[in-house]
């Protein structure tokens, strides 16, 4: 959404254009501009037998350790350094069931706004993807991120942040991610998110009772990449539903956009202060 | 005649080199107490920093993965760079106000802030994973010009660079190089200009760092005027550091401050305290406003809302109001009193934003370890040490030279 050079000049010359023409050319919406549509992945987690499937074709696929534990009702796992994601079973009203955490990839994410090096990158597939080459390590992206998900490699002389990547390499080719390819279940959707939201309302909708009316992703954080639909509330499966609406990023932008303002009013009322106490001195004489 | 030329002419015929070498030993006593300490301390840092470069952050620092900023960041950066403040605060006053009777501090507390930059960016680089990007941001096709850090990072090297050269008359006085000095006090207007104006942001960005961790830090500190609280708090944290540091100067240092400026010291003391009173009535007021707005009673009675208690009323209101009350009748004690406690209440108010606050209710609380506190300290000391170089060195605290009078 956020508005860059190419687009910046697009508008520039619309404006310049309609202002001689008149407003037909404008009122038009620009080709290819609405086309681009994020990808995503809807969990849900009536379907999840909880059989690992996922963990084990992520850890292979990224060459990570293969998991060692199992879900567990006592254990509230996380993802670490060396797993993207996990598996956990939860106690709920409804019994024992499972769910998924991993990086949520925010249509806007507060990662990626924090990143001064643009390492963390929200692609135009919608993978939220990191870079070791611009990297600079400074985990930033890890304070900002309201789900905890980048995690660093404490331990290591050149470390990584290692967080899910929703298999970009296979996504930019036209495959789908590990995880959702290996799910015996059909417990992970693979798809558009549009096309995610309209399926996961569809589900809600033809099986009364079963979900609660949630689809969580769809306005947390701004919108997330990652939508889960549950048959108890999402508190209950450890997800935090005090998260704010809007997007992250949106909390810096009233102190970035003061940040120009300062930079011209600053100089010139300092420039004029200086010039108008220059000669405090003098005129003291004068005035003696 | 090539400024080459002018350099080693200048210099009483002696050749630079050769002067810079012999002003490189060392001078003065070694056994004095804080030698005694910092020296075990620096060692024992620079052993850890190898660790840490060899082994990975993890080796020596209790960071985790929910609280990826410790005291490196929270300390010696966030901290650090509030106390700094008082160089762009004086410059404001000598320079723009044309307040000359400040003038024989401002030298001291540029070089001051000019160091505190120089550190704070070197505890970042200890801090950073991967450091061996660190140019990203400034060169190449990497910016990330949406990013608060981005804009902290570009105001943190424009302003270490403006300080040098509003110090860099000191440095051309020191190597007897008429012209340049010249030249370099010409300069001086236009960056105190933009020094100002980058203080004023980056001040106000290290807050606006904590924006995005909205749920992450104790309802009690956070607040979108996070960015205005710390460049208010910083206007009186950087002059209640001037008076701490001047009070010790004035001991350590006091055969290299003439006698007319010790006398002098007292009513720039006493007017420097004025401008923290007033600066810590509108950051009280900020503070309480703030408060009241966000309608945080039920936190009040909770351990973390005594230690909210604490830092407003003592470390806060109670500085504030010894300034005030020193504010019509002198008293020198007083002041030195609210300045410490000043830094204090900065101290705790930055690491409560950075640390103490920030995932406040995670099971395993982050607490640094002794290696990052030794490491810590060795950032500090080695500034001071480099500090105590200078002054007893250039001519900072002393008068310049006769030929650079203006």
């Amino acid at each position: 959404m956020s508005i860059n050079r190419r687009n910046f000049f697009k508008v520039l010359g619309v404006t310049g254009v309609s202002l001689t023409t008149g407003t037909a050319i404008a009122s038009r919406p620009e080709a290819g501009e609405s086309e681009t549509e994020f990808c995503g992945i809807l969990y849900d987690s009536t379907r999840c037998i909880g059989c690992q499937s996922c963990e084990y074709a992520c850890a292979e696929t990224h060459g990570l350790p293969e998991p060692t534990e199992f879900p567990d009702p006592a254990v509230v796992r996380k993802t670490d350094e060396t797993r993207r994601m996990v598996i956990n079973a939860v106690t709920t009203d409804d019994g024992e069931i499972y769910v998924k955490k991993q990086c949520m990839h925010c249509n806007d994410p507060a990662c990626g706004a924090a990143c001064l090096t643009k390492a963390i990158l929200k692609t135009e597939e919608g993978p939220v993807i990191w870079r070791s080459r611009k990297c600079m390590g400074c985990r930033y992206c890890m304070v900002s991120c309201p789900y905890d998900m980048p995690k660093f490699e404490y331990h290591s002389a050149n470390p990584k942040i290692e967080k899910c990547d929703m298999c970009f390499d296979r996504v930019k080719e036209g495959g789908i991610p590990a995880c959702a390819e290996s799910c015996p279940a059909e417990a992970l959707t693979f798809g558009t998110r549009r096309e995610l939201i309209a399926e996961a309302r569809k589900r809600i909708h033809d099986n009364p009772g079963q979900y609660v009316d949630h689809i969580y992703g769809e306005h947390e954080a701004g919108g997330t990449g990652y939508l889960y639909i549950s048959p108890v509330p999402f508190e209950q499966l450890g997800f935090d539903t005090s998260l704010q609406k809007s997007s992250y990023p949106a909390l810096t932008k009233e102190f970035l956009y003061a940040v120009p303002a300062v930079f011209v009013l600053w100089p010139a009322m300092l420039l004029g202060l200086q010039q108008a106490t220059k000669n405090n001195n003098k005129n003291d004489h004068q005035n003696e | 005649m090539s400024k080459s030329q002018a350099l080693y002419r200048d210099n009483d015929g002696q050749p630079v080199i050769k002067f810079i070498l012999s002003e490189l030993k060392p001078r003065g006593k070694w056994l004095t107490p804080f030698n005694i300490i910092s020296i075990p301390v620096m060692l024992a840092g620079l052993v850890i920093i190898i660790f840490r470069f060899w082994y990975g952050i993890g080796a020596v620092s209790n960071v985790t993965q929910e609280v990826p900023w410790g005291l490196w960041k929270g300390f010696n950066v966030v901290t650090g760079v509030a106390f700094a403040g008082g160089a762009y605060v004086l410059t404001f006053m000598v320079y723009i106000l044309n307040m000359k009777q400040y003038h024989s501090i401002v030298r001291v507390t540029v070089l001051n802030g000019f160091l505190s930059y120089l550190f704070y960016a070197g505890a970042l680089i200890l801090d950073l994973g991967r450091p061996w990007n660190i140019v990203n941001p400034l060169i190449g096709n990497s910016f990330g010009v949406s990013s608060v850090l981005f804009l902290v990072a570009w105001h943190f090297v424009l302003y270490m660079i403006a300080q040098l050269i509003e110090f860099s008359p000191v440095i051309a006085e020191w190597l007897g190089a008429k012209r340049m000095r010249k030249i370099l006090a010409g300069m001086t207007v236009g960056t105190v200009i933009l020094g100002i104006t980058l203080s004023t942001l980056h001040q106000s960005g290290l807050g606006a760092l904590f924006l995005m961790a909205k749920e992450k830090i104790h309802p009690l500190w956070y607040n979108e005027f996070i960015p205005i609280l710390f460049f208010v708090s910083s206007i009186f944290a950087g002059l209640s550091m001037v008076i701490f540091e001047g009070s010790i100067s004035q001991r350590v240092f006091f055969n290299h401050i003439s006698e007319k400026n010790l006398q002098a010291r007292n009513n720039i003391v006493h007017g420097l305290s004025k401008v923290c009173a007033v600066a810590m009535f509108a950051y009280f007021t900020l503070q309480l406003l703030v408060f009241l707005h966000g309608k945080r009673w039920d936190y009040l009675d909770t351990p973390l809302g005594y230690w909210y208690l604490t830092e407003m009323l003592g470390f806060v209101l109670l500085p504030m109001i010894l300034f005030f009350v020193s504010y019509r009748k002198m008293n020198i004690n007083h002041i030195k009193v609210a300045a410490i406690l000043t830094i204090i209440g900065i101290i705790m108010n930055r690491l409560n934003v950075s640390i103490i606050g920030y995932r406040w209710d995670a099971a395993v609380r982050y607490v640094p370890s002794w290696m990052e506190v030794v490491v810590a300290l060795t950032v500090v000391f080695t500034q001071i040490w480099i500090f105590r170089y200078i002054i007893t060195r250039l001519p900072v605290l002393r008068d310049p030279p006769d030929w650079a009078k203006e």
